[in-house]
């Protein structure tokens, strides 16, 4: 039988060796179904380096994707923290790019250090009155909120496509469902030429810096860690615990609706009903990659992004479904989640009837 | 105003309610047994789709209906498996299980089934369930179309709905499923292993849970499309809460949704043209979120749900 | 060498039982027997390893060394097989756990029922349940509401469920973990005749305990645990207080004296105070605090103590009355408020609301505080002067802990609750709620907690102290008030009460009615 001893806390390079242990674990299980697919397993690795890392082009397409997945990452991993679910950061992000094009296509008009602002300012308020609706009704009410995020994702959904088949719909769109073009004002700059590489990256980093130096070093980011240890402890010293997860849900949305921001502003520049191909759900699996850890995030963000980039590729050049991507994705979840037992305890194979028990 | 009732006077409607409920019943009573237990499985979105997909893939590869059935089961008992695992012996968190059971689920069924059969413009076809006429029962005015023109699984669904009710209140197993998800520690004292009941229950439940992704592509559809599940686990997962973890007001909680579904189509049809359709499409998921917060304040959640249990734990 | 013909009447023997947790030796080579007929008390402080033995007993545990045998019916002792919680109860083992395991959601006979017939079986069979029970119930004068719901009964009627439901499968030996921890001292007397009347029934019989005075009256063998070893095994006539109390600890104790109080003006009022409703609601509790005084508030859980704690810490608003804490008026106000208006907060469940875990000992002890300037800056965290303040606080409160960085889960509970104590005391509150708070506490760590709420009172601070633990109660407050069903009886002066007449306010009857 397996025996589980506890362990003291975990170094930093413990935690590291065992993230990247598991994200090792997912890409050798991808080899099963690459290996269903028909195709030969070192091949099919070979291309999805190629596909990531083999050009300039292909380096910074990878950058360009981790961009909304570092938001998206933050956004679960500042919600996790605090124990409060949101499963949203997909509609989140619809949110904040409706927004952004809302008022990045004509509302306003002025210079770009105007713009600009504006429309992340937008989207970010979006995103996170998005979030607010399902905070309140779990501190009010006591609704779970992996429930309403994820069925208000369904919800927004639907909404931007029945925007941009009416009020905000393209009118030189030639007939496609899509809004029209962000105002070259409201445009986030590209940070290289012929690449599609924009400053969103830079706001994703910057963000991570920002998340970071708040749950370290200020007082609501170690109310917020409070909250997420043990919300009643933290209630009983006096920690205003609603409060402290309005904030949360406040910043939470707010990241992911920069993410559509980033697509919306920086990457598109329109907006259509399938911006997004499911990075606010591999937010979540970014923000587990990276234990929470909103400068892991970004190594983390980088990790899938090669992932999605280089199955992309390979998926080109071999005909193999591109859901491979997902599905290492999905496991690279799987395995990061089996991985925290690794890190909290010691584990033992006993030839007897024993199990895991903890001293009193 | 005639219309409405016009439409609620029709057994058609109510025909179209119970189809639409179908899927419904077997998640939410899936879920709703795992819950009991104590286990929360968010994977059920995952599962649903696992199941229409490995169903369908197997009547199309000759399995039978029936064959196919027992396969979206197996497949459903696989991934509740997985989630049984990692969130009982190995005391994982429930939340991120689900949702990466639910991303694994769909993401290897969406694979297997783009690398076997590769794109075309219209997804290929199968024999689907015919409804089941029902000598006698049928020919009864109005109960007849609605009730007893299903198909067989709309019957299995009924059915299940039952024998969970006497297993949960009439077996000693239902007890001890009720014990675990309240205090395992009372279930330990008496000699059960609360890992046994709960990786059972799990898996159990996942397999019926599955029979809802397989109702999908057999019996309402008799094809497999990408996104076709399209957040019915999700709402499964709310009317369970609303049902109060009970079977008889699960089935009462899925029947009164799919009538609202089935009544929205048909009054799309008369005011189509002022209402976009997408208002049409969000009312199931706005209804199942005020569907949570109207028992919210009552909701009385088995005690033990969320809560790892390690054997010893004193 | 064992004697076979005494061996006869042996229906439990424990043999060399050794169990370690890591670097700690919960149990080492513990051996007792048990006769049919007999009652054994398991004396220990808190942490000397009784309930672990027990534990193993019963299968939750698995020893390391040693083995278990029970009596079998006419053909001697038998190996019992180690871990098994099945195994236990068809040997005829039965116990009652300190925390109750009960399913809250059923009522008292499915709970009792659970786990007794084949789970593959078709359907359960109540009715010949329900005889049996009711069978049992007149014999062993132990009744309760079968069709009830767990979560309505109260703390003694829950007990009853557990004997019984040891009693319905045929227990021969039966364990009670520390089973007056939750009644009224009348309670208590019926529960040991019952147990006398099981033992006359041919039952052996182990109850575990840390109070003296029961074991005395009401056992016929005391072993005692110390350190998880075996130092005595005797019979009770040859015990007396002292003796017991110095094995117990291992070094002669003396009783803390009581030095009364100078209670001083009015300090903390509350008035009329209702709140929640069900069993822990609180119904118009009156309550006048002194500076300078212990008040203590006895009763048996369940009837309104963690209300009235959670309305005094601010966690709970009342629906009518009023608080006044000198001046101001804090009927309304927030954990936060009460913290900041000078009242010192000492929860019941220290894991669950004390500490947080996974957070370390030097941000436990800032928790309350971390929005005043000492701990931080224009909502900067000042880093250095938190840990410079967790270094003072851990040697003056001794908290034994590998560094102030260390997570406070790893901690002792008596070292967890030298934290609160810390934080909550250091800034010489003016009002400090105890609530339980020696509960799990070794003599030590008790001790300790007693000194310093005796030294927040002699500084002029005044002391509400709730406990179950009567001895406690008597020995700290300077006036004693007893909470019964969310009243609040009026507080009297310690030397004018005795146990008898307090168990019958716990009980909610009046001194009158014991005559």
């Amino acid at each position: 039988m397996i025996r589980f001893e506890p362990r003291g806390p975990a170094s930093l390079r413990r935690m590291l060796a065992v993230t990247i242990a598991a994200a090792v674990a997912a890409l050798v299980l991808a080899a099963i179904p690459i290996a269903f697919a028909g195709l030969s397993v070192f091949d099919a690795y070979g291309l999805m380096v190629k596909g990531a890392f083999g050009s300039l082009f292909a380096f910074t397409e990878m950058l360009t994707r981790a961009a909304p997945l570092i938001l998206t990452g933050l956004a679960a991993a500042v919600a996790f923290r605090a124990r409060l679910w949101n499963i949203g950061a997909e509609g989140q992000l619809y949110a904040g790019a409706l927004a952004a094009v809302a008022v990045g296509t004509g509302l306003i008009s002025g210079p770009s250090l105007v713009l600009i602002p504006a429309v992340m300012i937008a989207g970010a308020l979006a995103g996170g009155l998005v979030m607010l609706g399902p905070t309140l009704l779990k501190t009010r009410l006591g609704v779970d909120e992996v429930v309403t995020t994820l069925l208000l994702n369904f919800v927004i959904l639907l909404f931007v496509q029945m925007m941009l088949e009416g009020p905000m719909k393209d009118p030189m769109g030639m007939g496609w469902p899509q809004s029209e073009p962000i105002l070259d004002e409201a445009a986030l700059p590209k940070l290289m030429d012929r690449m599609r590489i924009h400053w969103g990256l830079v706001v994703a980093l910057a963000a991570s810096l920002g998340v970071y130096f708040l749950l370290k070093r200020t007082v609501w980011g170690f109310e917020i860690r409070a909250v997420g240890e043990n919300a009643s402890a933290a209630r009983h010293a006096g920690i205003p615990v609603t409060a402290t997860f309005v904030r949360v849900g406040l910043l939470s949305g707010a990241l992911a609706g920069l993410a559509g921001v980033g697509e919306v502003a920086g990457l598109k520049g329109y907006l259509t009903a399938d911006l997004s191909p499911g990075f606010g759900y591999s937010g979540i699996v970014v923000a587990m990659l990276a234990g929470l850890s909103p400068v892991g995030v970004v190594l983390a963000a980088l990790f899938i992004a090669s992932i999605f980039v280089g199955a992309d590729s390979m998926s080109r050049a071999t005909g193999v479904s591109n859901y491979l991507a997902d599905l290492i994705v999905a496991m690279a979840l799987l395995c990061v989640l089996v991985s925290g037992l690794f890190l909290r305890f010691r584990i033992r194979l006993v030839g007897d009837h024993k199990s895991r028990e903890t001293a009193e | 105003m005639t219309e409405i009732l016009d439409i609620l006077l029709s057994a058609n409607f109510w025909a179209a309610s119970l189809r639409i409920a179908t899927p419904l019943i077997f998640g939410v009573i899936g879920a709703l047994i795992c819950e009991r237990a104590g286990v929360l499985n968010l994977g059920i979105e995952g599962i649903f789709t696992a199941g229409a997909m490995a169903g369908w893939m197997a009547v199309w590869l000759g399995a039978g209906l029936w064959g196919g059935v027992l396969v979206a089961a197996m497949a459903g008992a696989f991934f509740g498996l997985i989630h049984a695992i990692l969130t009982v012996p190995l005391g994982l968190s429930q939340h991120v299980s689900g949702i990466g059971v639910t991303l694994f689920a769909t993401s290897l069924s969406y694979f297997i089934y783009r690398t076997a059969l590769p794109d075309v413009s219209s997804p290929p076809r199968i024999e689907a369930f015919q409804p089941l006429d029902i000598p006698v029962l049928s020919e009864l005015p109005f109960i007849g179309p609605a009730l007893f023109q299903q198909t067989p699984l709309t019957f299995l669904a009924l059915i299940l709905v039952a024998l969970t009710a006497y297993v949960l209140y009439r077996t000693p197993l239902g007890l001890a499923i009720q014990a675990v998800g309240d205090n395992p520690a009372a279930v330990e004292s008496q000699g059960l292993s609360v890992y046994a009941l709960r990786i059972g229950t799990v898996v159990a439940g996942s397999a019926i849970m599955a029979l809802g992704g397989a109702f999908l592509t057999m019996s309402a559809f008799d094809a497999f499309f990408f996104g076709m599940v399209n957040g019915r686990g999700w709402i499964c997962i709310a009317l369970t809460v609303f049902a109060s973890w009970r079977p008889g007001k699960a089935l009462i909680g899925a029947l009164l949704f799919g009538a609202f579904d089935a009544f929205q189509v048909r009054l799309q049809t008369e005011v189509g043209s002022f209402v976009p359709g997408q208002v049409f499409l969000m009312m199931p998921y706005l209804l199942s979120i005020a569907a949570l917060i109207v028992v919210a304040r009552r909701a009385d959640y088995p005690r033990a749900l969320l809560v790892p249990y390690f054997r010893g734990q004193r | 060498m064992a004697d076979p013909a005494q061996d006869a009447d042996v229906v439990l023997r424990l043999d060399g039982i050794t169990k370690r947790f890591g670097a700690l030796t919960a149990n080492g080579e513990v051996s007792l027997d048990l006769k049919r007929g007999e009652i054994l008390a398991l004396l220990g402080e808190n942490g000397a390893g009784k309930t672990t033995l027990m534990n193993i007993l019963f299968g939750h545990y698995v020893a390391d060394e040693g083995r278990v045998l029970v009596g079998t019916s006419g053909n001697g002792l038998a190996d019992l097989e180690p871990g098994s919680p099945s195994a236990a109860l068809a040997a005829g083992i039965g116990m009652v756990h300190q925390h109750f395991t009960l399913a809250e959601n059923l009522s008292a006979l499915d709970n009792i029922l659970l786990g007794t017939e084949r789970l593959a079986a078709l359907s359960s069979s109540r009715a010949p349940a329900r005889r049996k029970l009711e069978d049992l119930m007149a014999r062993s004068g132990l009744t309760v509401s079968l069709d009830a719901r767990i979560s309505q009964l109260s703390v003694g009627e829950k007990q009853r469920v557990e004997i019984l439901k040891a009693l319905y499968r045929d227990a021969r030996v039966l364990v009670l973990d520390e089973p007056t921890a939750v009644l009224t001292p009348q309670e208590s007397d019926t529960l040991f005749a019952t147990l006398k009347k099981l033992a006359a029934d041919g039952l052996g019989l182990i109850f575990i305990s840390h109070k003296l005075a029961e074991v005395l009256a009401s056992s016929h063998r005391v072993a005692v645990l110390r350190g998880g070893r075996k130092v005595a095994d005797l019979p009770t006539a040859e015990c007396d207080r002292r003796r017991l109390a110095e094995l117990m600890v291992g070094h002669a104790i003396t009783d803390t004296a009581r030095t009364p109080g100078t209670p001083g003006a009015s300090l903390f009022v509350l008035s009329g105070i209702s709140a929640g409703h069900g069993r822990d609601a609180l119904h118009g509790v009156d309550l006048d605090l002194k500076s300078g005084e212990i008040l203590g508030i006895a009763g048996v859980s369940g009837n309104g103590q963690t209300m009235l704690a959670r309305v005094i810490s601010g966690l709970e608003t009342p629906s009518s009355g009023s608080i006044t804490l000198g001046e101001s008026t804090l009927t309304r106000a927030s954990a936060r408020k009460m913290i900041d208006s000078g009242l010192a907060r000492i929860p019941e469940d220290r894991h669950h609301d004390g500490i947080i875990g996974a957070m370390s000992v030097s941000e436990n002890l800032a928790i309350e505080t971390i929005r005043k300037p000492e701990n931080q800056r224009l909502g900067l965290l000042r880093f250095a002067a938190m840990r410079e303040r967790a270094k003072d606080l851990i040697k003056a409160y001794d908290i034994r802990c590998q560094s102030a960085d260390s997570p406070a889960r790893l901690l002792s509970g008596g070292n967890i609750q030298k934290i609160v104590l810390a934080r909550t005391l250091e800034t010489e509150p003016m009002v400090v709620l105890a609530a339980q708070p020696s509960r799990g506490l070794d003599v030590g760590a008790t001790s300790e907690v007693h000194r310093r709420l005796i030294a927040a009172r002699d500084r002029g601070a005044g002391v509400i102290l709730i406990s179950e633990d009567l001895d406690e109660l008597m020995r700290l407050s300077d006036r004693i008030a007893v909470i019964h069903r969310g009243h609040l009886s009026a507080a009297e002066p310690t030397e004018t009460l005795d146990r008898g007449t307090l168990g019958l306010r716990m009980a909610g009857h009046n001194a009158e009615d014991a005559a």
